[in-house]
């Protein structure tokens, strides 16, 4: 029984490293900011979101169980929101789009609007 | 149940440690080569993830519950560094 846990913690922590290895590639390799953005947020989140379930199935005592679930919640919520703010900067910054993007990137071209 | 009991998990969950730092690695080639201020900042954000994975590792492999805080931690400092840069960038004129 202690085998079937420490076989599926690791199970759990492999897999979430494998997607945050995945993610590292695809920022080393896509050619462009907003791509780079996209592979980074979702990969990641999922990756760490899975070590942080594999940690806790492995401790196997409740409380470090509920700071891993806070963990997750919190990445959960926080990473879409930082991504989405990078995004929007980089658009109003300028940064260029990939030659394969369709979108007509002008329409992000109007400054920050003054608060 | 202790990792230790295991050889061959323990030496899985340093295959695990050494693939992580391979996507640090890599995100950190990015940190220094990217051509624009977004591009190291997405790897900044990845590199401490990587880092939030590390420590729930190592808080599994050597029995320290407080590690999980560390990642916890280490979140919410990613956050708002992102969110910091992110403000940075829009209030700076090109």
């Amino acid at each position: 029984m202690e085998m079937v846990w420490l076989i599926s913690a690791l199970a759990l922590a492999g897999l979430g490293t494998l997607l945050i290895l995945l993610a590292a590639v695809g920022v080393l390799r896509m050619p462009d900011v907003y791509m780079r953005m996209q592979v980074a947020s979702k990969a990641s989140t999922l990756g760490a979101a899975l070590v942080l379930v594999g940690a806790a199935v492995g401790l196997g005592d409740s409380p470090a169980a509920v700071r891993a679930a806070v963990a997750i919640v919190f990445l959960c919520i926080t990473t879409p929101v930082g991504a989405h703010l990078l995004g929007r900067s980089a658009a109003r910054k300028g940064v260029p789009f990939s030659e394969e993007t369709r979108r007509d990137p002008a329409e992000f071209d109007q400054p920050a609007e003054a608060e | 149940m202790t990792l230790s009991d295991f050889p061959w998990a323990l030496t899985a969950a340093h295959t695990l440690l050494a693939v992580l730092g391979a996507a640090m690695v890599c995100s950190a080639v990015r940190l220094l080569r990217g051509p624009s201020l977004p591009d190291r900042v997405v790897a900044l954000d990845l590199l401490v993830i990587a880092a939030v994975a590390v420590a729930a590792i190592l808080a599994w492999v050597y029995r320290q519950p407080a590690l999980i805080d560390l990642a916890v931690l280490l979140a919410l400092t990613a956050f708002i560094s992102t969110v910091a840069l992110a403000w940075y960038m829009e209030r700076s004129r090109p």
